[in-house]
């Protein structure tokens, strides 16, 4: 590994630490009082807002195609996630090594779901593929509706409080990490190929249908984390709240914030998670100011708030302190992702 | 054999209310390869102005149906804004700008009605005072065969619009060659506006059909009725003005007698994976022409 | 060079890097190419040409598995490649340029190579994820192999541009040497000298010929430039309305009436000897690369030229 790649992972896994114990710090010391409950709930959403996000924004920003059905992965995780808890609820199991696992077989369901979707749908392209992202998501919405054991139509209720914000903080340190390593290796790379024109990806020997259907894949497990972090965060839901309203507020995030870039989702999804319990006292307006805002930015930075630039801490450090070190060339750079890349370092 | 012709009328008469809508995201896309996803909303500006002109209608002694001609108006004034302030200044930036600029519209009129009109819905007074009649012992509502009657009437006069009129035909020509199209004098900017102007109007009058038959209005029963009419759209063959209407009576057809005959919780799921094998076998649905990429 | 050049008129004598046999492929109902036969043999350079709209391009289509043929099977090293996928047929060793460019468009030059050599990359994706050794290492030894091929087509210094900002005989370039990341053994060039300038139309013949050189690789160029197609192919096949009218040397071809006919149709007199010219022109003058291959028709194309340029007068 490159000393300079070496530099930024502790740069950045000192980041995270530094931002873990900001919040530990607020939310311990008691200065919300009362409202501490409420703002750590605020953070969890966030958190599994950022996840759904940028695993969104692998098939935007990454491959370039876009999905109006993201909330619909994001139910299977939800459901399947919950239905385990539930079925193994009285097993003595811990809930840390539980929560572990509802995450896991939340994302495995939906990461099968999306390689079910993703062989058929990939075959179409452009707005073709976007309609067929929404009618799967409706089709799942449907079953669940459906199914007995997901409550038949009527809220799914008691479902374990496993969501603790100091954990879902962690997953999705985790997750944002994995994908963005994965982005800036040659996985991503030949899917950006594939976005970028892909008879050409296809002429240099790369198997674009393996690759769409592997990015498919991945970002419906990550939607699947998500969910599972939802389901265990809410304990109660409803197939309705995964229709397609919430997969265009995913979509639109991703846009707003630039797509292909992971700090804009990162940022969007913070806010715009964030932004409505802030304003739920003008909340009849929020959304309509919301919508003006997309419409403004579309017109005015049409590919989004951030573009494709990614914060980097340790530039950011070089230029506060000016040091004049080596400059982190190649892969140096690629790892030095801010706030977020500690995984990589540790091994 | 009653109940077979009841939902065969009921079938055509909520494929009519598709079919007018899916005209206008046809007629949307085949201009600016944009899918306009707030135009189901339009359904819901039509409404609520039945809602609130219906009344003052029938006070100066005419009939209820007439506040169609108010809606008509209003949808194609919003539907026109809503394209020259929002959708003309995205439209050289890419496809994904003008799908969340038009998820953005959506939102955004939703949301209006929401603070103009309040979050409960509200109950559209009768439109059409009819009996019942019996046909081959399947009684069906008068009321219906009316709202088919001019969802059919609407759509002949559609047919017969771009096919013999110069502006209907400067309609067809925008969409195959813009470039050509400006060359032979077309002023592609106003058939842009003037095809919002009539899909929105379509929206009106599918508004009655559907206040008539369904006498409430919420502020989100657009997004419902916007995507499957969207989805009929894309099965008849996109672009394509008889596909749209095609595509919109199969949807309808499919979604009351899977309700009827098969299972009433799955008509959805039915409808959208026909629309799924139908893409995955023939890309550009039903009456589209294939076209492949050049190498 | 002289033993390739005996071979080149007829059928190569070894198992051919190419070789199609009764090729054929129709769109409903029409043949866009019909009965193609070619064999390439090692480090040779065929051309294939033919008006517009001839088929041409079909027959590269076919030979990338864009198209599945509908006749006849090709193989490459004798062995079939029909009914495979473009990437499959990659992975055996067919590459290919694009007559309109293709390139990754907004990534890097060295990205754009380095995304042809992805399949001679092994590091999983766990690896990418823990960033092992031999992530680091494989991404290095890639840079370097991608930096070589940039620098053969002179665009070593340009490798963090983005794709898109270089300049269009550049690109062309860069197709190429995507190309050869592919490590492929035959490669096909369609048009690559299309809106070039005489300069880089130059530039890219040198380039031609030193990968030739260097890997050992077989070429088939689509042109439209019958002087260039003239100048450097040792073979040509042409064809028209998809189907071959005519293969042989650049001479043979040159004096072939239903080329002459097909290919420049009522104007002949006149194309055919402003052809002439510019191949005689260049053998004389270019002397290195091309003059070395063709060391035996050095002397006689230039009377050759002289002697079919006369009954035509």
């Amino acid at each position: 590994m490159p000393k300079s790649a070496k530099v930024s992972s502790l740069i950045n896994l000192i980041g995270v630490f530094a931002l873990y114990f900001l919040f530990l710090a607020i939310f311990e010391s008691g200065i919300f009082g009362a409202k501490t409950d409420y703002f750590k709930g605020i953070a969890t959403t966030a958190c599994y807002t950022i996840i759904m996000v940028t695993s969104l924004n692998l098939l935007v920003g990454i491959m370039g195609e876009f999905s109006l059905g993201h909330a619909g992965f994001m139910s299977v995780g939800a459901y399947a996630s919950a239905v385990f808890t539930n079925a193994i609820a009285n097993s003595g199991i811990p809930d840390f090594p539980m929560f572990l696992l509802a995450l896991l077989v939340g994302g495995a369901a939906a990461a099968l779901t999306g390689f079910l979707v993703g062989v058929p749908a990939l075959k179409l392209r452009g707005d073709y593929l976007c309609i067929v992202t929404v009618a799967f998501a409706e089709i799942i919405r449907v079953c669940f509706t459906n199914f007995k054991i997901t409550g038949g139509g009527r809220t799914m209720s008691g479902i374990a409080k496993l969501s603790d914000f100091y954990w879902v903080y962690w997953v999705t340190v985790v997750c944002v990490t994995l994908m963005f390593l994965l982005i800036r290796s040659r996985f991503g790379r030949t899917v950006r190929a594939i976005r970028e024109d892909y008879i050409a990806a296809e002429a240099s020997g790369v198997n674009v249908t393996f690759y769409k259907v592997a990015t498919f894949t991945i970002s419906a497990f990550f939607a699947g984390v998500a969910g599972a972090i939802y389901a265990h965060y809410m304990t109660a839901m409803i197939p309705t709240s995964f229709n397609f309203a919430y997969s265009a507020e995913f979509l639109t995030e991703v846009i707003i914030g630039g797509a292909g870039s992971m700090t804009g989702s990162i940022i969007g999804a913070t806010f715009l998670s964030a932004l409505p319990e802030a304003m739920r006292t003008f909340a009849r307006y929020r959304m309509l100011a919301y919508s003006i805002v997309l419409v403004i930015v579309m017109i005015f930075r049409p590919g989004g708030i951030f573009g494709t630039w990614e914060f980097s801490l340790t530039r950011l450090l070089k230029k506060i302190f000016r040091v004049k070190g080596t400059a982190p060339g190649g892969k140096g750079a690629d790892a030095a992702k801010a706030g977020k890349t500690g995984k990589g370092a540790s091994v | 054999m009653s109940i077979f012709l009841q939902a065969l009328i009921n079938g055509l008469n909520q494929g009519a209310i598709y079919a007018l809508i899916a005209l206008g995201y046809t007629m949307v896309y085949g201009i600016l390869r944009m899918i306009n996803f707030a135009h189901g909303d339009f359904i819901m500006v039509g409404a609520y102005t039945i809602f609130y002109t219906a009344p003052i209608m029938v006070s100066y002694g005419m009939p209820a149906w007439m506040a169609v001609l108010i809606a008509v108006v209003v949808c194609a004034i919003v539907g026109v804004l809503v394209e020259r302030i929002a959708y003309k200044p995205v439209r050289g930036s890419g496809s994904i700008s003008a799908l969340i600029t038009a998820l953005a519209m959506s939102l955004f009129l939703e949301n209006l009605a929401m603070v103009l009109f309040g979050p409960n819905p509200k109950t559209v007074l009768k439109i059409f005072k009819l009996p019942m009649i019996t046909i081959l012992g399947a009684k069906i509502q008068m009321k219906y065969l009316l709202t088919l009657g001019i969802g059919i009437a609407i759509m002949i006069l559609m047919n017969v619009f771009v096919h013999a009129t110069r502006i209907g035909k400067a309609m067809r020509a925008v969409p195959q060659d813009k470039e050509a199209a400006t060359i032979v004098g077309i002023d592609v900017d106003r058939i842009i506006t003037l095809t919002f102007a009539i899909g929105c109007a379509l929206a009106a009058v599918a508004a009655l059909m559907y206040v008539s038959t369904y006498p409430r209005c919420t502020t989100d029963m657009g997004s419902m009725m916007g995507i499957k009419a969207f989805i009929a759209a894309v099965l008849g063959g996109i672009g394509i003005i008889p596909g749209a209407m095609l595509g919109g009576i199969i949807v309808g057809l499919i979604e009351i007698f899977v309700k009827i005959y098969l299972a009433p919780g799955w008509y959805e799921a039915i409808t959208y994976g026909i629309l799924i094998v139908v893409l995955l076998i023939k890309p550009s649905g039903i009456l589209g022409k294939n076209t492949g990429v050049k190498v | 060079m002289t033993e390739k050049k005996a071979v080149s008129a007829e059928v190569p004598k070894e198992t051919p890097v190419l070789k199609a046999v009764h090729l054929g492929i129709s769109f409903g109902g029409l043949k866009a190419v019909d009965d193609f036969n070619m064999e390439i043999g090692r480090s040779e350079l065929v051309g294939l040409i033919g008006p517009n709209g001839a088929g041409k391009t079909t027959v590269f289509n076919l030979l990338t598995g864009v198209y599945k043929p509908t006749e006849g099977a090709f193989y490459l090293n004798g062995k079939k490649m029909n009914g495979r996928k473009t990437y499959q047929v990659v992975e055996e060793g067919i590459a290919r340029t694009f007559q309109n460019i293709r390139l990754f468009k907004k990534m890097t030059v060295l990205e754009n190579v380095k995304v042809a050599m992805n399949k001679d990359m092994h590091y999983s994706p766990l690896a990418s994820i823990f960033r092992t050794n031999s992530f680091w290492r494989e991404e290095h030894d890639t840079d370097e192999r991608a930096m070589e091929l940039l620098d053969i087509v002179g665009l070593g210094d340009k490798k963090d541009a983005m794709a898109m900002n270089l300049p269009y005989g550049q690109q062309r370039k860069l197709e190429i040497a995507r190309a050869l990341g592919t490590n492929m053994r035959l490669l096909l060039l369609d048009e690559p000298a299309a809106g070039m300038n005489p300069v880089e139309t130059d530039e890219l013949l040198d380039i031609i010929n030193n990968i030739r050189r260097t890997f050992g690789i077989s070429v088939l160029l689509i042109e439209h430039d019958m002087s260039l197609v003239m100048r450097v192919c040792e073979r040509i096949q042409v064809i028209d309305y998809g189907v071959t009218i005519a293969k042989g040397t650049p001479e043979e071809i040159a004096h072939n009436p239903r080329v002459i006919e097909a290919y420049l149709g009522k104007q002949a007199e006149k194309e055919v000897l402003n052809m002439k010219d510019a191949s005689g022109h260049v053998i004389g003058e270019e002397g290195s690369a091309a003059a070395a291959d063709a060391e035996p028709d050095k002397a006689e194309k230039p009377d050759e030229t002289a002697g079919a340029g006369t009954p035509n007068r």
